[in-house]
């Protein structure tokens, strides 16, 4: 009876783990119904919670405005656990220029969009890499920092 | 005690879909997938205006259904093959939700027409938005890539989605009406007959036979490019920056991988990223896909790993297929080259 139990609690916590709904679109993009300087604060705010430490934010408008060019302000926030980049730098070095991970931020009038590439496109990228967990949970976080910036 | 487990697998396997279908209903479906581009309301941004009610009185479900599935192949709009046929039904339903049309039904018969006459009626009719072939506008339509006086860019009617979504009749009921509310006017009322209205249907249906071989893949390509250097990692990087404004790009800046996130003195000084810029270039770039930021300012990286200094980057024609715009091609193909170039001249 005790093995029926056992696999009847794995069944169940199987069942409760399945995905609802997977989205496997190569980006991530959000629309934030907040000002930029707003979802900018907000999205650095949830990047930290998440557990990554913002490394630089490049501003890319302040560039094209000084070159002459007219555009909506327009950043992009790169972020990344200091232990995960320095242990990929020694096993995986293929994989350094997509690191830091980096969300790309821009304002539409008064709302604000965030696009970054879906993790799990690295997987496609090097699917020979022993990184597929990795991928898989950078795929997680990214999408709860977005989200809860949408939330706000 | 068994049965007890039984209860509660039943009672979760029973109850559980229907939270689901509570937290995944249209309007949470359109706000994962579809709010970035076509706007809370529907409005529109880089993606067409869907709450427009002359859309949706002349766009069938079937329509809606086969352009979310299939998309638009180089066009911005993605095939969302990870949605349910539920969760399609559901979010056709929040669109809907947003005008009191009724959903028209289309015969799938094609419509009878001179696809030779229609060309004419094409050409001078709808060429002027619709380009010659049938590549549409140009631009995602974001704010940064038109002016927002214009609702909708052109539909590029070539697009393989675009003509295994729309019928004949659609087409056809499409030219008859128009759509307020965009250029897109009645060719009833501007003079066309409805013979004319057939043969430009057929036309249009003939380019269906070339739709496939304008898609092109860049699966080949390899995400990342790497060469090794002769040279030392200093070296490397200052080789780096002089053939960074020998290619007439500015050199934004040189900084370690690691900087930011680890103390300065204990940065991993091999490991070093050069940015650069055409500014130019990338004004180009952004009209046409706003979203290209991510792979932004122009970077290489240059790596010791062991005894060998690595140079690499991301390839942007690899890259280019995240975007699923066409129009990016020539640029990431032009950027693959200045890399290179770049990289050539500094391991000179």
């Amino acid at each position: 009876m005790r093995i029926y139990h056992k696999a009847l609690v794995s069944l169940l916590l199987i069942f409760l783990a399945l995905p609802v709904s997977a989205v496997a679109d190569d980006l991530i993009m959000r629309r934030i119904g907040m000002t930029f300087p707003e979802t900018m604060s907000a999205l650095q705010s949830s990047i930290v919670e998440e557990g990554y430490k913002v490394s630089r934010v490049q501003r890319v408008d302040i560039g094209l405005t000084s070159s002459g060019y007219n555009t909506a302000e327009y950043r992009i926030v790169f972020f990344m656990r200091e232990d995960v980049l320095h242990d990929i730098v020694k096993k995986h070095p293929e994989l350094i220029p997509f690191l830091p991970l980096k969300i790309t931020i821009f304002a539409e009038r008064s709302e604000t969009l965030l696009v970054t590439l879906n993790p799990m496109k690295l997987a496609e990228f090097f699917p020979d890499l022993e990184m597929q967990k990795t991928f898989a949970q950078w795929n997680e976080e990214v999408n709860r920092i977005v989200d809860r910036v949408q939330a706000e | 005690m068994f049965r007890f487990f039984i209860a509660i697998f039943i009672f979760i396997v029973i109850a559980l879909p229907s939270q689901a279908h509570a937290k995944h209903d249209g309007e949470h479906i359109y706000l994962q997938n579809c709010v970035s581009c076509h706007g809370y309301d529907g409005n529109g941004g880089m993606g067409i205006p869907l709450s427009l009610p002359d859309f949706l009185a002349t766009a069938s479900n079937d329509y809606l259904v086969k352009t979310i599935r299939v998309g638009r192949p180089g066009r911005v709009m993605p095939a969302f093959k990870n949605l349910s046929d539920n969760e399609v039904d559901m979010l056709i339903s929040y669109i809907r939700s947003w005008s009191d049309t009724i959903p028209p039904k289309y015969s799938k018969k094609p419509v009878d027409g001179d696809a030779v006459h229609g060309k004419q009626v094409y050409l001078d009719h709808c060429a002027e938005c619709h380009g010659a072939s049938g590549n549409g506008g140009k631009g995602t339509g974001v704010t940064m890539s038109r002016p927002r006086s214009q609702p909708i860019l052109a539909p590029a009617l070539n697009n393989r989605g675009f003509l295994i979504s729309a019928s004949d009749e659609m087409i056809k009921n499409t030219l008859i009406k128009g759509r307020k509310g965009t250029p897109m006017k009645s060719y009833l009322k501007e003079g066309l007959s409805e013979q004319d209205i057939n043969d430009v249907v057929a036309y249009v249906r003939s380019f269906e036979s070339r739709a496939a071989a304008i898609e092109e893949t860049s699966e080949d390509e390899p995400a990342v490019i790497i060469k090794e250097s002769p040279y030392s990692v200093e070296e490397t990087v200052t080789n780096l920056t002089n053939a960074v404004g020998s290619m007439n790009f500015r050199l934004i800046r040189v900084q370690n991988l690691d900087s930011g996130l680890t103390e300065e003195s204990k940065e991993d000084k091999k490991q070093v990223i050069v940015y650069s810029c055409n500014f130019n270039i990338l004004n180009e770039a952004l009209k046409l896909d706003p979203r290209v930021g991510l792979f932004l300012p122009c970077r290489i990286t240059v790596s010791q790993q062991g005894d060998k200094v690595l140079v690499m980057y991301a390839n942007p024609k690899r890259m280019n297929e995240i975007y699923n715009n066409s129009e990016l091609d020539s640029m990431c193909t032009e950027m693959k080259t200045v890399y290179e170039d770049m990289i050539d001249e500094a391991l000179l």
